[in-house]
């Protein structure tokens, strides 16, 4: 490598760690989003913890005990025990678990097929043609009723949950990375792409993809946070994640019937579902300022 | 506008068209046996082979698909698999009323709530009283609505008594006051997530229309404060809020389910859910449809609104 290539590298790299404090000063500067990222992080470390925490407080999430009935929030269980005597607290943990997988998978998925059909509806009037119309026919069944039904003909289990999202999800991705991946496709850059001779696939991914990266996971955070809602909707109907798996939905469901009885059993599992959706909302809108700054201030 | 709403009427029926091909695809892609899975575990062979024929299960897809669809143009949407002789049109209409009260009561909660927040949170931009309202719409997103709705009744049912928890009274048989007795918990869980939404939108696109050259002209001229924002800026912004409007309708049809199944409200949120336990597919797929006609039908009447007050649009 000539001595002048070097010195180019070397400022490459200087000016883009300066751009990066400058983003994570910024991203600090707008405290809301400090806290969506520590809400977010505080309930990730709980879902991951979740079995090392209930064994050193010696509570079970699936054990029944039927002596200990509707037991109000106590020393041995914080959050009270359900109708069956099970430990809320734990429930509510291992609860964490299965909306952070669901929410991951869901976010992950369909932003990587979102953005493959999306890239690659640019290439092809014809293929363009059948995803958008097919894309506008999903659109139009509103969310939560498309999940509904997906989930009524694909049966109640979380492997279908994370399906049935997940094709609820991909429109979404698909629209933006398509609509993203036109502009970029008329730079000059792609352009000289194409005249050295570089592949299809090989501009799409090295060169576009990366370009429309910000939008796509500014609208992840959003899909995570939106998993997590209709997961917690489709257990909460019986579509979702079924008994006894300990989700946050199907615990309110069941303390459905019990809401004069023993207000603990709706109380933590609802704040727990609200507060981490918050945190991933605050949390996304603070990424898209930081990543958008013409719709930031 | 004659020639505008035809045109944006003939642009309806590709919609249409790929719309039901979705729908009717959300049924018949399932994994394994439709009839199979319909009849559950202990149906013999002949009883599924009996299905496949009253279905016509063993047809090619498109021509499947080319019979449903004609049925359902003639507003048959075939026959309940769970409830014998039940038709799913008939079904839908017993259970059509609740949920279309239900949401049409959400909407008018959501917009007196959230047209005059988003309004005084775009006329004081910056002060302590915006901070509040955005944080407060910010939390409203997050709320699922049926976790407003059990707070709800756990605050105005469980501790206060001033409402029932649950049940359902139809407000033409049973009178007007029962009904908003018993319907105001489940409307205002359902329309607050929207409102919060609706009060950001109606904020953004004031303060859009605010910032504009007609406005700054108006100010010049010396029109006061509250003209500029009810006469001139309002009128402008008052698209975005319609567009809102009809969105918010349309997911309080949807979210119905959540909030009738919470309240104990027999609409057809009610029985969707109740047609998941029986995998009544024809139910689901007749919702799902039906719903999502309506989808399309509001877009359209907002198109044409839209053409209707910004002559504009309806000349491009």
């Amino acid at each position: 490598m000539s001595e002048q290539k070097m010195e180019l590298t070397r400022i490459r790299k200087t000016l883009m760690r300066e751009q990066r404090q400058i983003n994570i000063r910024k991203f600090v500067r707008s405290r809301l989003s400090v806290v969506g990222l520590a809400i977010v992080l505080l309930i990730a470390l709980l879902a991951l913890f979740a079995p090392v925490i209930s064994s050193a407080m010696n509570v079970d999430p699936y054990k029944a005990t039927v002596r200990d009935r509707f037991q109000p929030p106590s020393a041995a269980h914080p959050f009270g025990t359900d109708n069956l005597g099970r430990d809320i607290f734990s429930r509510v943990l291992f609860g964490a678990r299965i909306s952070m997988i669901v929410g991951l998978s869901v976010g992950l998925v369909s932003a990587l097929l979102g953005t493959a059909l999306g890239l690659y509806a640019t290439t092809n009037r014809y293929l363009d043609n059948i995803l958008m119309r097919l894309c506008d026919g999903l659109k139009a069944i509103p969310n939560i009723l498309l999940a509904i039904a997906l989930m009524a003909v694909l049966g109640a289990n979380m492997q279908n949950v994370i399906i049935s999202l997940t094709i609820v999800a991909i429109p979404g991705v698909a629209r933006l990375a398509r609509s993203n991946a036109l502009l970029i496709r008329e730079q000059t850059y792609i352009e000289a792409m194409r005249c050295l001779g570089a592949g299809k696939h090989r501009i799409l991914w090295r060169h576009i993809a990366p370009n429309i990266l910000s939008p796509i996971i500014v609208q992840m955070t959003f899909s995570f946070a939106s998993a997590i809602i209709s997961e917690a909707s489709l257990s909460f109907l019986g579509a979702g994640i079924p008994q006894p798996e300990p989700s946050w939905g199907g615990m309110l469901n069941e303390a459905r019937s019990y809401l004069f009885k023993g207000w603990w059993m709706a109380v933590y599992p609802a704040v727990f579902t609200g507060v981490s959706v918050l945190g991933f909302n605050l949390f996304g809108d603070g990424l898209r300022d930081l990543m958008d700054p013409v719709s930031g201030k | 506008m004659g020639k505008y709403v035809i045109k944006r009427l003939a642009a309806l029926i590709p919609t249409i068209f790929i719309v039901s091909v979705v729908v009717f695809l959300i049924v018949h892609l399932t994994p394994g046996d439709p009839a199979a899975m319909m009849l559950g575990e202990d149906a013999t062979p002949a009883d599924i082979a009996a299905l496949h024929n009253r279905l016509g299960l063993d047809d090619p897809l498109i021509v499947q698909y080319v019979r449903w669809a004609g049925k359902c143009l003639t507003g048959d949407l075939g026959y309940s698999t769970a409830v014998a002789g039940q038709s799913v049109s008939g079904m839908i209409a017993s259970h059509f009323l609740p949920t279309i009260l239900l949401a049409v009561y959400s909407q008018l909660i959501t917009v007196f709530l959230a047209l005059p927040l988003g309004m005084i949170a775009a006329r004081k931009r910056g002060s302590l009283t915006d901070s509040a309202l955005s944080v407060f719409s910010m939390a409203g997103i997050s709320l699922p609505s049926f976790m407003m709705g059990m707070g709800m009744v756990l605050l105005f049912a469980v501790s206060f008594r001033l409402m029932p928890a649950t049940g359902y009274k139809n407000p033409f048989t049973d009178g007007i006051g029962p009904f908003f007795r018993y319907m105001t918990l489940p409307a205002v869980s359902l329309g607050f997530i929207h409102a919060a939404y609706m009060m950001r939108m109606t904020k953004a696109s004031l303060l859009e229309v605010l910032s504009s050259d007609y406005i700054k002209m108006a100010r010049a001229k010396g029109v006061k404060e509250r003209k500029i924002v009810f006469k001139h800026a309002f009128r402008n912004s008052l698209l975005t809020v319609i567009t809102v409007i009809g969105q918010g309708f349309i997911s309080a049809l949807a979210g119905a389910a959540v909030v009738e199944r919470l309240f104990g409200i027999p609409g057809m949120g009610s029985l969707m859910v109740d047609s998941i336990d029986k995998r009544d597919y024809q139910v689901i797929q007749g919702i799902t449809l039906m719903i999502a006609m309506l989808n399309v039908l509001i877009n359209l009447l907002i198109d044409v609104i839209y053409g209707f007050a910004d002559p504009r649009i309806r000349l491009k």
